[in-house]
């Protein structure tokens, strides 16, 4: 489990996926705005939230993240027309698994920013890095390989 | 050393004894299938199960294990090699097949190079094989002479005769074995020898009768390569075969591995695992794959246990008749249909 | 069953097919194996009874790469992977000369197994129209078994008995459904987060990774799969640790979802009894519930709905309100 140094406290790894055309550029503004968000979040930069495969998902809790968000242009707007409507349907099916096998709901979670909405990156990523200090390290989707 | 006994009863307090000094490795239900697991106080113990689904050969030679650990600081890289197994550990309720099967693997990995891990764990633990009292349908362990009745080449044998087990100590580890079960074992009277002598006897009957009990190795052994390799029957008989691994990974002398490295993202591990030759990608090189078909690799299989084996090991065969394979298979191709299916093809009859 | 071998004699005969997919008798009552029979007299060995029940339309990729026409006999249920294929362009409509079977529900020797019964000789009574009852016979005497409590569990969710796709059929099919698919599924759903991990924990627990899941599946056409590639930073074949077996059963499923018809041959051929196709048909019922009633295979041209939306379909977030409570 991963402790902050100086407080001892579980300091939680975030991964947020990001398509490369809004939501990337609303962390950007998000960034340039100075809005606050925590330096937990990690970003990984995607072409598109359609190529964001389920074992993208799996692969970054077996590599110790905590919770895993995917953000991505509103319904509608994506850059390649359609991408994001096929990302919200695997994602929709990847989660439900996911609360089948009993991994806690909150751990995964979908959203739409622009590259317009700073505000809206920054409140999102505080709002889940909260969800994820309370839910506590992932112990059910954990890789013990990669503990320690 | 005289025969012993134990009342069934007796059994959780036997395997309470020995895992408090030993780790205790017995079939356990999980999830209604039986396999061998580590004892504690909540395992549903299942001893008297003719057939684990997998072999004990983990118990020995684990599906998966790390060599060595590759960890990385700054620019300095540590290897650290995982420690060898340096503590007692008893295998309980192995029957006479698998026993076999443990002196299959005995061959390749003791003779040299010795493999560490698995001499580690030989010199280690201690076998208590249990004597079978009824072998199922798709037992053939007499085609190899295998007793099933008296496993040979263990610690301890046990014999389960109503609802008491005779136990005899075969070996010093036996022995001190024995010695830990303490007064929970008594010793065994003239009437236990006749229950046991008329149990033996029934096993011996039930094997009679059973489907495969004509089932003889004729025309398979040591030197027959050049005689079965380039057969037709082959391509026939592997035309069902959905190349999955389950022959390989339930069966108790399989022995091929692979070596892999595990990213850790803090360093490597570096591990072995099974293999099986039934896998595309099994002995795969730089070059690409030796076996390119899955008729090549079907053959494989069957030509090692049944003729390479024994050409290179003094006509020990790779198989010890335990009918997993013929229990599991997907797609109900099995070793004794292979076996039949060439001395048919032999006699000139058509399948 | 003589019908069908005289059939296949007569279309080997008249060259309409080269080559007979079906199933050829095993060394038991209880254990055929799928086999090619290339004349008349290799058709003897042909058997069509209770215990047929691998799906030959995985098959059928590899026959359609081989020369001239296979005659292929489908269950009613193996039709819909067939088309399913078909949709996906795996397999040729045109090397396939399908007779639709009739099928009164498939055995499962484990089930008989799992009745105390052992020491098996023979079993009796399996034919499609045979008895109601199956006799088992072994060295410790005989049994009967009714033949509905020795099926398969997807029998009795069975889709019906109607063939999807066929060039002509033979044998009358009869209705084994009598209990609910989705019930199992249902019944985990309903379960708290802690006691749906410890299920899945321990069925899971017991995979060998044999593949045989993957390898049986109608559905699992890839030529290479993911989880065989040495490029990809996972262990394929080995049981090396709890989020691999994981990642591993999702995945598989995930990758099937939308197209699996839910022939249940993952849970047939599983040599250690995990329930595969309750992660399928929970994909199942999950697009079923969202997107629309959808069964894969049902014909030749549907898109399936993991490469389709509407505008309007529901948020991720929607896991929320509909999952654990």
């Amino acid at each position: 489990m991963p402790l902050n140094e100086k407080t001892g406290e579980f300091t939680p790894k975030i991964v947020a996926f990001c398509c490369n055309w809004c939501s990337y550029a609303g962390a950007d503004l998000a960034g340039s705005s100075r809005l606050a968000y925590p330096a937990e979040v990690k970003i990984i930069r995607v072409p598109c939230s359609c190529r964001v495969n389920p074992m993208f998902i799996l692969r970054a809790f077996e590599k110790g993240a905590d919770g895993v968000i995917l953000c991505g242009c509103h319904p509608g707007d994506c850059h390649y027309s359609t991408g994001n409507y096929y990302a919200r349907r695997r994602m929709t099916l990847l989660f439900s698994m996911l609360d089948y096998i009993g991994v806690e709901k909150g751990r995964t979670r979908v959203e739409w920013v622009s590259a317009a909405e700073g505000v809206k990156f920054s409140t999102t990523m505080n709002e889940f890095a909260a969800k994820i200090h309370e839910l506590g390290p992932n112990v059910r989707l954990e890789d013990l390989r990669c503990k320690n | 050393m005289a025969m012993m006994k134990i009342t069934r009863d007796a059994l959780p307090a036997l395997y309470a004894r020995i895992a408090a000094e030993q780790s205790l490795i017995l079939p356990v239900k999980t999830a209604g299938q039986t396999n061998f697991g580590l004892w504690n106080e909540t395992a549903d113990v299942d001893l008297y199960a003719l057939k684990t689904v997998k072999s004990a050969k983990d118990a020995f030679f684990p599906q998966s294990e790390t060599l060595y650990t590759c960890t990385t600081e700054d620019k300095k890289i540590t290897i650290t090699p995982e420690k060898l197994t340096d503590e007692q550990f008893v295998v309980f309720g192995i029957k006479a097949c698998d026993v076999q099967g443990i002196k299959v693997l005995d061959k390749v990995f003791l003779s040299a190079p010795v493999d560490s891990f698995y001499a580690a764990r030989r010199a280690h633990g201690t076998i208590v094989a249990m004597a079978c009292s009824a072998p199922s349908e798709s037992c053939f362990c007499h085609a190899f002479g295998i007793d099933p009745t008296e496993p040979a080449d263990a610690d301890v044998v046990i014999w389960p005769v109503g609802d008491t087990l005779c136990w005899k100590a075969m070996t010093e580890k036996g022995e001190a074995l024995t010695a830990l079960a303490g007064d929970l074992l008594t010793a065994a009277d003239a009437a236990d020898e006749t229950a046991l002598e008329n149990a033996k006897a029934f096993t011996k009957s039930v094997m009679q009768k059973l489907p495969y009990a004509n089932l003889t190795l004729e025309g398979w052994g040591a030197d027959k390569t050049d005689e079965k390799f380039n057969s037709p029957v082959w391509d026939d008989l592997y035309k069902g075969c959905l190349a999955c691994g389950t022959c390989t990974f339930v069966c108790p002398t399989c022995q091929c591995y692979d070596i892999k490295d595990y990213n850790t993202g803090k360093g490597v591990q570096r591990y072995r695992c099974w293999d099986s030759c039934m896998y595309s990608d099994f002995t795969m090189m730089a070059h690409g794959n030796n076996r390119n078909s899955q008729m090549q690799r079907f053959r494989q299989r069957f030509m090692h246990k049944l003729v390479y084996f024994p050409t290179n090991n003094d006509g020990m065969f790779s198989c010890v008749g335990c009918g997993r394979c013929v229990d599991k298979c997907p797609a109900s191709l099995n070793i004794v249909k292979v076996i039949r299916a060439f001395q048919k093809a032999e006699k000139g009859e058509t399948k | 069953m003589q019908e069908l071998i005289n059939r296949a004699k007569e279309l080997l005969a008249d060259g309409t097919v080269v080559r007979v997919l079906g199933w050829r008798k095993g060394d038991m009552d209880y254990n055929p194996e799928v086999a090619y029979f290339n004349s008349a007299e290799e058709l003897d060995n042909f058997v069509y009874d209770g215990f047929c029940g691998a799906n030959l339309s995985k098959y059928m990729i590899e026959a359609s790469k081989l020369e001239g026409k296979t005659l292929v006999f489908l269950k009613p249920c193996d039709t819909y992977s067939f088309n399913q294929l078909l949709c996906e362009h795996r397999v040729d409509r045109d090397k396939a000369y399908i007779i639709g079977v009739g099928c009164r529900g498939k055995l499962d020797i484990e089930k008989v197994k799992a009745q105390g019964i052992s020491g098996i000789t023979a079993v009796s009574g399996t034919e499609l129209d045979g008895p109601d009852s199956i006799k088992v016979s072994t060295i410790y005497g005989d049994f009967d078994v009714a033949y509905t409590d020795a099926m398969l569990e997807r029998c009795h969710v069975c889709k019906g008995k109607e063939h999807k796709i066929y060039d002509e059929l033979i044998g009358e099919s009869k209705d084994t459904h009598d209990m609910d698919r989705m019930a199992a599924v249902a019944a985990i759903e309903a379960m708290s987060p802690t006691e749906k991990f410890a299920y899945f924990q321990a069925e899971l627990s017991k995979c060998i990774r044999c593949n045989a899941c993957r390898n049986v599946c109608p559905a699992c056409s890839c030529r290479k799969c993911v989880f065989d590639s040495t490029k990809f930073d996972s262990q394929q074949k080995a049981n090396v640790d709890s989020f691999e077996e994981k990642m591993f059963h999702i995945i598989r499923a995930f990758h099937v979802a939308g197209r699996c018809t839910d022939c249940g041959e993952c849970s047939r051929v599983c040599p250690q009894g995990i329930p595969l196709h309750l992660f399928n048909r929970k994909f199942i019922k999950d697009i079923d519930e969202l997107y629309g009633k959808y069964q894969a295979g049902e014909t030749a041209d549907q898109r399936a709905p993991l490469v389709n939306f509407t505008f309007g379909d529901a948020e991720p977030s929607i896991v929320n309100e509909r999952g654990s409570k």
